[in-house]
Parts: C-alpha cells; sequence; structure tokens
C-alpha cells in the first residue's frame, strides 16, 4: 500500500514536471518572425567553435561586422557574440562562457555598452541571458543584470516569466515548437535595405560624463580574463551616429587604452571613416544607428586588414575543416542577401511583406 | 510575507517535507520553529509584540487556573462547616479575584492593539474635536508599523484565555506549545481564528501522512492559489483603477466596481483561507471553516453565519452574549419593560449589544470611520430584517414563493448586491464620498459604458476577461457542487487517479492564469492588513 | 411536566409559536433559536426565575431543548 502510493505520488509529480516542461517550451518565445535577436545567443553552440577572433557587445557588432566577410577576404574565422542592448558585464560573462569552448587570439569590445552602470530592461535580459548554456557565467549573468522586478527562479524556469503568453500564441510558436531556424552568419544579422541618416537628433548635454565604477570594473576584468588566456583585446567604438558617443567619453576610453597599452579604434574618427569608405548615405538601413550589409562587408575589410597585418592574425584559408563550415555559411548569406533583394524589388521591404508596416 | 512569495512556497514544501521525515514528538516544535521563522522575516520587533502576548497569556491563564483550583479545594475542605450561602458568597469572592486577573490580561493585550491600531486613529480625533471648540488641535499623532495579523493572534489568544477563566478547558502547561498556538504562522495572514480546543489537538500530535489527507490538502491549497493568485490578483488592477479616481469612475463604474471588488475580496479571501486550511490538512491539522458559500445567503443575518465565521462567533461568544446577559444589561432590560412596555423593552439589551457588536466589527476592520460607519450600517440593516421577518413570514405564507429555485436565486443575488454596496464603504476615501458614490449608480445613467468599450479600458483585456469569467464559472460550479470539501473527497472515494489528475490539473491552471510575475505586482493580501 | 418546564415552553412559545417545543431537541443545532432569541429567553428566564445565566453558561447543550433549558435552571438554582 505504502510502495503503490509513492509510486503515484512519484507518478503524479512526474507528469506535472513534464507537462509544466512542455508547456514551458510551447510559452517561451521562439524569436522567428519578429525580434530575431532573441535568437543570436544560443545560436552560437551551433557553430563550429573554432574562432580567432571574437566579438562582443551589442548591436553595434552583430550589425556592423560581417564574419562571411572576414573569412572570404582574410582567410579569418570570427563569431560575433553579440545581443540587443549588450551590457558590459553581459559581455563579460558571455566571454567567459565563450572560453569554456574555444581559446579565440582576439577579443574585439564595442565600448558602447560603458555608458550604463546598472541593469536596464527586463526584455534585454532576456535575449541576452537566456540563450546561455547552464554554467557559472550564467549565474552571474543574471545576478548582475536583474532589474528590481526581476526573479532569479524565472531563469531557471522561463515558465514564470512567459506563462501569460497563452493568450499571444501564434502559429510561430508551434512550427518552431522543437527546433528554432534561426538565420545568422557567424552571429551577423543581415540587413540589405538602404535608409540614409538624415536629422540626426543632437546630442543632449549631460550633468556627468564620468563612466560609472560596475563598468570601469567589468572592462578591467575583460582586460583581465583576456590577458591570463594569452588573448589580444581590441576596443573599438562602432560607426554609429546614434546612439550619441561623447567627446567626453571617447577620451576617457582613450587615456584607459594608453594606459593598459590596448589597441582602440573609434570608426567615427573622420579619418576613420575616411578609411573605411563608410558613407551614410548607403551604408545604413535605419538612418545611422546600424550598418547595413554594405556597412558591415566595408568595416569588416578594414577590419580583416587591420587583423592581419598590425595584429598579426593569420590567415586559415587552408584549413579544411574550416572552409567546410563557412562555405555552408557562405551560401546562406548569400541566398538571405538574394532574398532580401528580391523582397525589396517587389515588396519595397525585405521581409516580404505585401504591404508596408 | 505573503502566500505567493517564492520564500514561502519554499519553504512551505520544506517544511511538508521535514514535517514528516523528523519523529513526531518533535512535530511540534518544528511548526513553532516554523512560526518564529515566519514571523521574524517580517520584522524582528514583531516577534516581541507576540511574545508579550504569549508570555501574558501564559502566565495569567496559569495564575488563574491555580486559583480555582485552592478555591474548589478550599470549598471541598470546608464541605461540612460551611453553610450553602457561606459557600456560595465564598466562590462568588473567588471568582471575582480570578476575573481581576483576566480583566489586566484583557486590558494589557487589547491596550496594545488599541495603542498602535487605534492611537493615530483616536489622536486625530481627539484634535478635530479640539477644534471644534476653538482650541488648536495639536496632540502628537502615534505611528506604529501594525505587527502582521495582530488582529487575528489577538483575538485568538484572548479567546482561549476568556474559555480558561469559563473552566470551559484547562489551560496549556506548556509555554512553548501555547506559543505555537498563538503563533501558528498560516493563520498569521487571513486567519481563521480558531479555539483551542479545536486547534490544539492536531497542532501538538506529530501526525501520520496519510496519502489521502495529504493529496486533498494540496488541492485545497492549490485551490485557494488558484482563486488568489488567477482571480483576485488579475481583476484587482481595475478595481484600484475604479476606486481610486472616484471623479472619473462613477455611476454604472461604481456599481461595475462592487462587482469586481465582490469578486476580487470573496477570491482573495477564501483562498487565503484555503490555503490555511490546506496547509493544515496536509499536516494533519484540522481548522475551523471560515466560509460557507456566503453568496447563496438568503439575507444579511445569515450571510453573517457564512462569511468569516471564525471572527463573528468570536464576536458572539466573547462580545454579543457576555454584554447582552450581563447584569447592568438585565437591570435595564427590566427597566425599559416597566418604562417603554413589554415588547419594546425585552429587546432593548439586543439592540444595544448588537449595535456595540458591530461597531466593534468596523473597528476590526480598520481604524477608519469608513469602517465605523460600514459595521453600523450591517447593525442598522440586521435590526431592521430582523424586525420584518414576521411580514416576510406572513407574505410568503399568502405567495408560497419562497422555496422555489427562481426566488432563492433572487434573494442570493439580493444578498450578494446589498454587502457590495456596504462594501463600498471599504473602498473609497470617506464616508461623504462613499454616499456620494452610491447616489450617482443612480442617477448618472452612462449606462453606455456597458457595451461602448470602456470596460476595456480598465487595464483588463479580453484574455482578462476571459479568465474571470471562467474562473466565476468555475467558483460558481465549485459551490453549487455543494462544499469543496465534500466534493474533493467524493472525488478521491471514487476514483484516487481522477483526483489525481484534478492535482495536476489545478496546478497547470495556477502555473499558467495566474497573475503574477512581470507586469502584475503581486498585491497583498486585503485582509492581512486589519 | 415540571412547573419550570412548563413555564419556560410558554416562554419559548412567545418567541416562536409554530414550534413544538415540547419534543423539539434541536433548537440550536436546527437553527430555530438564532442569538437574539437566545439573549431574549435568557433576559426573560433570568427575570422568571431570579437566576443569573451566565455566558458561559450559552452553550448548544443547554439550549438545544426546553427539557435542556429547564435542567440548567434548576442547576442554577441550586448553586
Amino acid at each position: 500500500m505504502k510502495i503503490k502510493g509513492i509510486l503515484a505520488g512519484t507518478a503524479m509529480l512526474v507528469t506535472a514536471g513534464v507537462m509544466l516542461a512542455a508547456l514551458q517550451r510551447l510559452f517561451q518565445p521562439k524569436y522567428m518572425s519578429d525580434v530575431v535577436e532573441g535568437n543570436l545567443i544560443a545560436d552560437y553552440y551551433n557553430s563550429g567553435m573554432n574562432h580567432q577572433v571574437l566579438f562582443v557587445g551589442d548591436c553595434e557588432v552583430y550589425e556592423n561586422f560581417s564574419p562571411v566577410t572576414l573569412w572570404e577576404e582574410y582567410g579569418i574565422s570570427s563569431y560575433i557574440r553579440g545581443s540587443a542592448q549588450q551590457l558590459i558585464w553581459q559581455s563579460y560573462y558571455l566571454l567567459e562562457d565563450t572560453l569554456r569552448y574555444e581559446k579565440p587570439d582576439v577579443v574585439i569590445f564595442n565600448v558602447l555598452s560603458m555608458k550604463y552602470g546598472e541593469p536596464q530592461n527586463e526584455a534585454y535580459n532576456r535575449m541576452s541571458i537566456e540563450g546561455m548554456r547552464w554554467s557559472k557565467s550564467k549565474i552571474d549573468n543574471i545576478k548582475a543584470s536583474m532589474t528590481e522586478e526581476e526573479s532569479f527562479l524565472s531563469y531557471v524556469f522561463p515558465i514564470l516569466r512567459y506563462h501569460s503568453r497563452w493568450s499571444e500564441l501564434t502559429e510561430e510558436d508551434f512550427r518552431y515548437y522543437f527546433d528554432v531556424e534561426p538565420n545568422f552568419f557567424g552571429g551577423y544579422y543581415m540587413r540589405a535595405d538602404v535608409k540614409p541618416a538624415e536629422n540626426v537628433p543632437t546630442a543632449r548635454p549631460l550633468t556627468d560624463y564620468a563612466f560609472s565604477e560596475n563598468s570601469w570594473n567589468y572592462l578591467e576584468k575583460m582586460m583581465q580574463l583576456c590577458a591570463e588566456n594569452h588573448i589580444k583585446l581590441i576596443l573599438i567604438k562602432a560607426p554609429s551616429l546614434y546612439p550619441f558617443w561623447y567627446d567626453q567619453w571617447d577620451q576617457q576610453i582613450e587615456e584607459f587604452a594608453e594606459q593598459y597599452h590596448l589597441p582602440y579604434i573609434n570608426f567615427l574618427d573622420e579619418n576613420m571613416l575616411e578609411q573605411t569608405g563608410i558613407d551614410f548615405a548607403e551604408d545604413t538601413y535605419d538612418g545611422g544607428l546600424h550598418m547595413n550589409v554594405y556597412g558591415a562587408e566595408k568595416l569588416s575589410c578594414w577590419m580583416g586588414d587591420y587583423l592581419v597585418n598590425r595584429q598579426g592574425v593569420r590567415s586559415h584559408s587552408d584549413n579544411q575543416k574550416l572552409a567546410e563550415e563557412w562555405s555552408e555559411i557562405s551560401e546562406r548569406y548569400y541566398a538571405e542577401l538574394n532574398r532580401q533583394l528580391e523582397n525589396l524589388e517587389l515588396y519595397g521591404n525585405v521581409r516580404g511583406e505585401q504591404e508596408e508596416e | 510575507m505573503l502566500f505567493t512569495d517564492s520564500l514561502f512556497i519554499f519553504g512551505l514544501i520544506a517544511l511538508f517535507i521535514l514535517y514528516f521525515a523528523i519523529a513526531k514528538k518533535y512535530r511540534w516544535m518544528l511548526l513553532l520553529g516554523a512560526s518564529i521563522a515566519f514571523y521574524a522575516y517580517s520584522g524582528w520587533s514583531n516577534l516581541i509584540y507576540i511574545a508579550v502576548t504569549a508570555a501574558s497569556t501564559y502566565g495569567i491563564t496559569r495564575k488563574i487556573e491555580k486559583m480555582a483550583e485552592s478555591a474548589s479545594a478550599e470549598v471541598k475542605a470546608h464541605k461540612a462547616e460551611w453553610s450553602r450561602d457561606e459557600k456560595k458568597a465564598y466562590k462568588e469572592r473567588e471568582k471575582k479575584k480570578r476575573f481581576r486577573w483576566l480583566v489586566l490580561l484583557l486590558v494589557l493585550n487589547f491596550g496594545i492593539l488599541a495603542v498602535i491600531k487605534y492611537g493615530a486613529f483616536t489622536m486625530r480625533n481627539v484634535n478635530s474635536v479640539m477644534g471644534w471648540f476653538g482650541r488648536e488641535g495639536n496632540l502628537p499623532v502615534p505611528q506604529f508599523l501594525l505587527p502582521m495579523g495582530i488582529s487575528f493572534y489577538l483575538f485568538q489568544t484572548m479567546g482561549y484565555a476568556i474559555d480558561v477563566y469559563r473552566e470551559k478547558y484547562s489551560c496549556e502547561k506548556n509555554f512553548a506549545k501555547l506559543a505555537l498556538f498563538v503563533s501558528f504562522f498560516p493563520q498569521l495572514i487571513q486567519g481563521p481564528i480558531s479555539r483551542y480546543n479545536e486547534l490544539s489537538e492536531g497542532l501538538y500530535a506529530g501526525n501520520d501522512f496519510e496519502s489521502k489527507r495529504v493529496m486533498l490538502g494540496v488541492q485545497r491549497i492549490l485551490w485557494g492559489y488558484f482563486k488568489k493568485v488567477a482571480l483576485a490578483d488579475r481583476i484587482l488592477p481595475a478595481v484600484t483603477m475604479l476606486i481610486s479616481d472616484s471623479e472619473q469612475y462613477d455611476g454604472i463604474y461604481a456599481f461595475i466596481g462592487i462587482l469586481y471588488y465582490t469578486l476580487q475580496l470573496y477570491a482573495d479571501f477564501t483562498g487565503g483561507i484555503d490555503i490555511t486550511i490546506g496547509i493544515g490538512q496536509v499536516l494533519g491539522i484540522p481548522m475551523a471553516e471560515n466560509f460557507q458559500r456566503p453568496f447563496f445567503s438568503k439575507g444579511i443575518v445569515e450571510y453573517w453565519r457564512r462569511w468569516h465565521i471564525t471572527l463573528n462567533t468570536w464576536f458572539k461568544d466573547y462580545l454579543f452574549y457576555p454584554l447582552s446577559v450581563c447584569q447592568p444589561m438585565l437591570k435595564l432590560s427590566k427597566w425599559s419593560r416597566e418604562k417603554l412596555g413589554k415588547t419594546v423593552g425585552k429587546y432593548v439589551p439586543v439592540y444595544i449589544a448588537t449595535i456595540a457588536v458591530w461597531f466593534l466589527t468596523g473597528l476590526w476592520h480598520g481604524a477608519a470611520w469608513n469602517f465605523i460607519v460600514w459595521g453600523l450600517m450591517n447593525a442598522v440593516i440586521i435590526l431592521i430584517s430582523e424586525k420584518l421577518t414576521p411580514l416576510y413570514e406572513k407574505f410568503h405564507q399568502k405567495y408560497k414563493w419562497s422555496n422555489t429555485r427562481p426566488y432563492e436565486g433572487f434573494m442570493a443575488i439580493r444578498t450578494t448586491l446589498m454587502m457590495g454596496c456596504l462594501r463600498m464603504f471599504d473602498c473609497y476615501r470617506d464616508v461623504p464620498l462613499t454616499f456620494k458614490m452610491f447616489a450617482s449608480m443612480f442617477y448618472k445613467g452612462n449606462f453606455h459604458i456597458l457595451w461602448d468599450g470602456s470596460l476595456m479600458q480598465l487595464g483588463l483585456s479580453a484574455a482578462d476577461y476571459i479568465v474571470l469569467l471562467a474562473g466565476t464559472v468555475i467558483l460558481f460550479t465549485a459551490s453549487m457542487f455543494g462544499r469543496k470539501g465534500e466534493v474533493r473527497e467524493r472525488l478521491y472515494n471514487k476514483s484516487p487517479f481522477v483526483s489525481c489528475c484534478l492535482t495536476v490539473t489545478l496546478f497547470l491552471l495556477v502555473m499558467i492564469f495566474g497573475a503574477y510575475g512581470i507586469g502584475y505586482d503581486s498585491s497583498q493580501f486585503i485582509y492581512n492588513q486589519f | 411536566m415540571s412547573e419550570t418546564l412548563s413555564t419556560i415552553i410558554e416562554i419559548l412559545q412567545d418567541l416562536h409559536e409554530d414550534v413544538d417545543f415540547e419534543t423539539e431537541n434541536k433548537l440550536i443545532d436546527n437553527k430555530i433559536l438564532d442569538s437574539f432569541d437566545i439573549v431574549t429567553l435568557i433576559s426573560e428566564l433570568s427575570n422568571e426565575f431570579d437566576v443569573t445565566i451566565p455566558a458561559d453558561k450559552i452553550i448548544p447543550e443547554n439550549f438545544n431543548s426546553a427539557q435542556a433549558l429547564a435542567n440548567m435552571i434548576e442547576e442554577l438554582e441550586d448553586e
């Protein structure tokens, strides 16, 4: 009788658990037709995990650099672990996470997120963190990122966060139930449309330009982590006109880089814009916030040249295994480019929707 | 701490496992430890209040009992020599002595309550009365943080002390055990107010793990959470919106507010009680029921026998009866019979006691005139309906409607609406505003809000309305099937497998349709502030 | 029938004329007497018999039937 009771109880718990897990998967956002950026972080684990160069940072990396170009032009295998509004500690913990699988020669960090010293936005946290596999890095990341309204538990059991999506479920949630099929190219999110930068809003002066202690702290940690692993750390500021990058901020990074002998490249410099050939009338898809594929390829060409000639990164184009991996990615890359161009011609937008949104 | 805190839920699961894992004789100690931890979590200073209540009650009830024992020993010893009158006089004297101790205990404890809960209210009123007489009313208004559940544990403990004085049962000799009775944590949030003789046995015994009982308990807990998080918390934003902006939301909005608040309060309060009693059931501790399908009542008197039962029986046993049968009251009754005639005079004690009880019931709910007026309105309606009862009876004898289904339905709706209207005092800022809002329902005439989409602007989406509607239907159906306990028990007896399925279903319903997490503020239980 | 009992039944009949108080023995359990009736009853009884009925005597066992009430009154008179 007693054994029967225990068995029944266990069976009940298991059933409840399984059903809950099944529902949890259903309710989790699939990020397929909308905010596709949500799949960026998890997509890394499907890659070959064999990269010489790793980008970390926010949309200023995953929309501004094209690893396919880096491979095709310079034989450099690279990956972008970028996510929307990735905060500096999230970059740090993603770097930690990546180092569990591979050791790149160079890490490139985009410094825009230095401006945020505190947790910002729950939705972006979710997109930056949930895709990570469980590790101490993920736990630390969650703890560092949570806004006041969030709870750790809801990262462990996402159903606690997404249960109310029962009323918003779409066909997509069922179609991609078992597997999402994101279309990124070494962590790059492609956009082929053009929207020239006009009327860029003028920057409001700030009362305090100093980066927070927390941000500096993580930048130093990132530097240490790279040093321990014999990785070259390169700081960059991508050529996005907005959010505005203040001279006072630039100066602080300049000083930091000089003090620790880190390379720092500000692509917004007149000189750099000339070298890269970025034209804000053609190379951006949203009026200067992000590069389109043309801008990204230009930046990648410059970056490849810089990595090979100035940082001593070797070409691996003769590596058979890598070549196979990258040819598959290239194929998808050009297919996507063609699809977007066709849609632009037929419908005037890259998504191929009948009507303009 | 609230029932919906994740810490509470995990703590509870840990407690259940521990309780059945340790030796039986330590189980009640575990409960005491859990209660202290629970109370300390809500603030260390709160522990002091509850400790004072437990210690003073322990000391004085022991004293009273010893005095009673030695008095009866004394009577026995002098059985032969004392005359009947001597014995009677001695007994009276001794009882009076014991009574003084009891009064000391009551004054001390209710005094604490009076100061911390009602001190500010009293002082403000004194100040404004002084203002009327042209004096600057500037007595200090004390502000205290109200210890959690004080109105519940204090009433429960004082009831125990009065029962010991009345020699209904002998007092608890073990201080730690008494402390557990005073502080038993599931009751600290929303009650019920238990009686020692009903609670103690289950509380102190190390109860066996009985799979049926545990299963039914878990079901009751989940059912409580369903009411609380899927319904009450979901509709709460709309209720708050409706009552906080009375300028905009008057007329039919006020009526909608009554309906929403009725659902919110019912789901929140009965849900909290279901969780509490369910916890007790899992642990094998039977607790008093606090609700019996109150909205099916035929009238207000019956409603108050079925809503917040333990509070009302407390007031009946420890205030209404003693007050209405005490010597001065009987004298008053005699006097009024002579002066006012037999029929009127007979009712004087009842009327005075009723009004006093409802004044205090109002005050128990909160230190504000709103609650006092609410209590007195209840008293007025009760007295009027009591007076009208013979008329009703004649009417029904003539027309024979009273036992038909439609008429019962009509009475249930009438009771629900009447109690809803009274509850408006609960919602609005002050008494005049409440009357104004009540009146606006009849002259404003803004019926168009019912169909022009205004109801979708109250912070509730179509999905929310679907859940609320379905939930209300489920509540109604569960009530129709009789008391929930019986429904669950019947189901288990019929098929333990189906019962298991019910548990899993309830669990999933709570997880999916609960209004918790980002976007929903986990609201404080309405009743734990009293 | 004792004199006490018949007096009690008379008083009860005054409260509810349609109840057979000689046989009914669940006055409280069947909710025939409510708290108003009980208080009125006590005030009548103490008037009639010159006894004090303290609040702690108000328990269902003492009020469920006319006989129980009579027993309680006799007990109180004895004390």
